[in-house]
């Protein structure tokens, strides 16, 4: 592999990356709450194709990633409605919302297979792509690739500098004692759940505008599952969440580039990599006895105030 | 709960918005697929000689691919004399497909095409409830006495792809983005390094495998990969035109497959290897309206015009064209020239020596790649 290899090997990380990573900031946000949504496959297929169909009839990419956000939002309504509502398990939930994302978009979007919709092309960002090596690795890809630099940011800044923030951390960690502090641990984690739902969907909507034009069956290809153990690697921390989806982008396009270049590793056992460092940092951030680092009321149902 | 009246009601109104939109989808599909029927009926009473030909596809129709490639095939069977066509698309593989099947069967179908390798069990298991209907799967191995089988020698067109690819690249490198490391796959890289040597003996083939016949972001991906690593034309084994999309991009050459891809990558499009499926669907129509027909494997090649290429590009100059011509014209009239020996394997040992060829099961057992390709068969 020579340079231009390996900074276009960081370049494709980035992209391949950029749709884990807008997932997992929303899981983050999610979970913050107290809310475990294990549906982020579901709604990253629903809010592809939602996406995909809203861009397709409007010719506007923008409303197609407002269409993806928002059926985003549709998606982790039922789960908020089953866990937050009506106090349902949180576990059963989540897999049904994966289950129900992916047979729902597979049934809606048949009609879509085959046709190509306006999406987000790469364009050299004014003065920064002129840096060297940086330029080239971070900013030479579309607009949804600059938003996700800003959103890391801008979720680490709600969650710790605003009260609303504050407020669903609470709920997250002390759900009774946010109780008793007058919080309702209802509107908060509606609240958490469904705006970690819209992220999600841009995750989504990344797949179907930006990564491809197209739609198809399974576009969301394991995504969903890799953004909720990216959650753990990065300890809810927004920040860390960025360096975890780019090592799995990086992980996806490297077994790809590696083929290319003639290598003689069975594919079969390249393209098992990125499933094999899940695993591995699951393993790596529980021995490291970083997993109590996780909100301590996540999973756990609150009883209705009333 | 108070507070929550709100969200309760966008919750239960939403709900049941999915609701309403998911049934009336369905209903609709029910109401279509009893029209058809209804209709189907109806043509049978009214023109009792007219014979049903039906087809099952695996993936929906939509303007390019696998299943549009059997479309074509189909409408041109729909115009022969005495014959009504009609399909069922997007069948999924499996238990599925012995459903569709049988309704077919009932329905008074004459013939049932079923296109994708994964209806083989249930097209054997049907084909023995219905003695009197004729079945044909497509690209598989197993028969009956009223089970026949078809596939078409792709691998005469992806060598002559290969002719078109080794004479553009300037790199001397061709990437090819495959599916499944599968003797269909692996016989058609094969072919097309061949043809691509043939052209340019420095050239070579770099192989990448996605494990996908259609992930149009992987497989676009994949082609990326191949970009950087230096390729200036890709071809592909796959049935999304991500790899093209990919192409165009960058501003290099592709070879798209299954039907002309060109108009999502008219830049760059050179050519695709195309099927073309009417004359065995008119064959095996014309013998069981004449009774002549019979099961059997049909594998036919370029030489009945199964397979064959896509119009090419603007940028593909006439000597390369009439290098391909060449060629063609030798295997339409019926010399197999693809797999001649002496043909050498990766590591330089000879496979199929000098003035040989192999044989069909040679062919449809193949697992090595030839020298020129760069990558692992598995």
């Amino acid at each position: 592999m020579n340079f231009d290899m390996v900074i276009a090997l960081l370049a494709a990380s980035v992209q391949m990356g950029t749709p884990i990573l807008y997932a997992t900031l929303g899981e983050i946000l999610t979970e913050k709450s107290g809310v475990l949504n294990l549906g982020v496959e579901g709604v990253m297929a629903v809010s592809a194709l939602g996406a995909f169909v809203v861009a397709q009839a409007t010719g506007q990419p923008w409303l197609g990633v407002l269409a993806g956000g928002a059926c985003g939002v549709f998606m982790a309504l039922l789960h908020a409605v089953a866990c937050v509502v009506l106090l349902g398990n949180q576990v059963v939930s989540g897999l049904a919302v994966t289950i129900l994302g992916l047979g729902l978009s597979s049934f809606m979007g048949q009609p879509f297979i085959g046709l190509s919709a306006p999406g987000f092309t790469p364009f050299a960002f004014p003065l920064l792509s002129d840096i060297p090596l940086v330029g080239d690795v971070f900013f030479r890809g579309d607009a949804l690739v600059y938003l996700s630099y800003l959103l890391p940011f801008a979720l680490w800044f709600f969650l710790q500098r605003t009260r609303l923030g504050l407020e669903i951390r609470a709920v997250g960690e002390e759900p009774e004692a946010a109780l008793a502090a007058g919080l309702s641990a209802e509107r908060l984690r509606m609240i958490a759940t469904l705006a970690g739902g819209f992220l999600i969907g841009m995750g989504g909507a990344y797949l179907s505008l930006a990564y491809t034009h197209l739609w198809t069956n399974g576009l969301s290809g394991g995504r969903g599952w890799i953004a909720v153990a990216l959650v753990i690697f990065a300890f809810w921390n927004p920040q860390r969440a960025i360096i975890g989806a780019y090592l799995f982008g990086g992980v996806m396009a490297f077994q790809l580039r590696l083929q290319a270049t003639g290598s003689h590793i069975s594919s079969s056992l390249l393209l098992m990599l990125p499933y094999l460092l899940t695993i591995v940092v699951l393993a790596a951030s529980a021995a490291r006895g970083r997993g109590d680092e996780a909100p301590a009321g996540l999973g756990v149902n609150t009883a209705p105030e009333e | 709960m108070y507070r929550f009246k709100p969200f309760l009601i966008v919750a239960v109104l939403t709900l049941s918005a999915f609701l309403t939109f998911g049934c009336a989808n369905e209903k609709k599909e029910a109401e279509n697929s009893q029209a058809t029927t209804e209709k189907a009926e109806k043509a049978e009473t009214a023109t009792p000689k007219e014979m049903q030909v039906g087809f099952i596809y695996v993936s929906p129709i939509g303007d390019a691919g696998y299943s549009y490639a059997h479309h074509l095939g189909e409408l041109e069977a729909a115009k022969l004399p005495g014959v009504k066509a009609s399909h069922v698309e997007a069948v999924p593989e499996g238990v599925d497909s012995e459903r569709v099947l049988r309704n077919m069967a009932r329905k008074g179908y004459k013939i049932i095409f079923a296109t994708s390798f994964g209806y083989m069990d249930s097209v054997i298991k049907v084909a023995q409830e219905f003695p009197d209907i004729v079945f044909e799967h497509c690209s598989g191995f197993k028969r009956a006495e009223n089970a026949g089988t078809y596939f078409g020698r792709m691998y005469q067109a992806r060598y002559l792809t290969g002719i078109v690819a080794g004479s553009m690249t300037k790199s001397n490198k061709i990437g090819y983005v495959a599916a499944f490391p599968i003797p269909e796959v692996i016989r058609g890289i094969n072919a097309f390094t061949l043809g691509a040597r043939k052209a340019n003996p420095k050239a070579e083939v770099r192989v990448v495998w996605t494990k996908t016949w259609y992930d149009p972001a992987l497989e676009k991906d994949a082609a990326e990969s191949l970009l950087d690593a230096g390729c200036d034309v890709i071809a592909q084994h796959q049935d999304s035109p991500g790899p093209q999309e990919a192409a165009q991009e960058r501003g290099v050459y592709s070879v798209g497959y299954d039907s002309d891809m060109s108009s999502f990558a008219p830049k760059s499009h050179l050519t695709s290897a195309v099927w073309n499926w009417a004359p065995i669907y008119t064959y095996i129509i014309k013998g069981v309206q004449n009774g002549t027909w019979r099961s059997e494997d049909i594998w036919w090649g370029m030489d009945k015009g199964v397979v064959g290429l896509a119009p090419y590009g603007d940028m593909v100059p006439q000597d390369v064209r009439d290098k391909v011509g060449a060629e063609q014209a030798k295997i339409e009239a019926g010399h197999d020239i693809v797999f001649q020996g002496p043909i050498k394997d990766q590591a330089g040992k000879v496979v199929v020596p000098q003035g040989e060829t192999p044989d069909d099961a040679a062919l449809l057992g193949m697992t090595y790649f030839v020298e020129g390709v760069v990558g692992t068969a598995n």
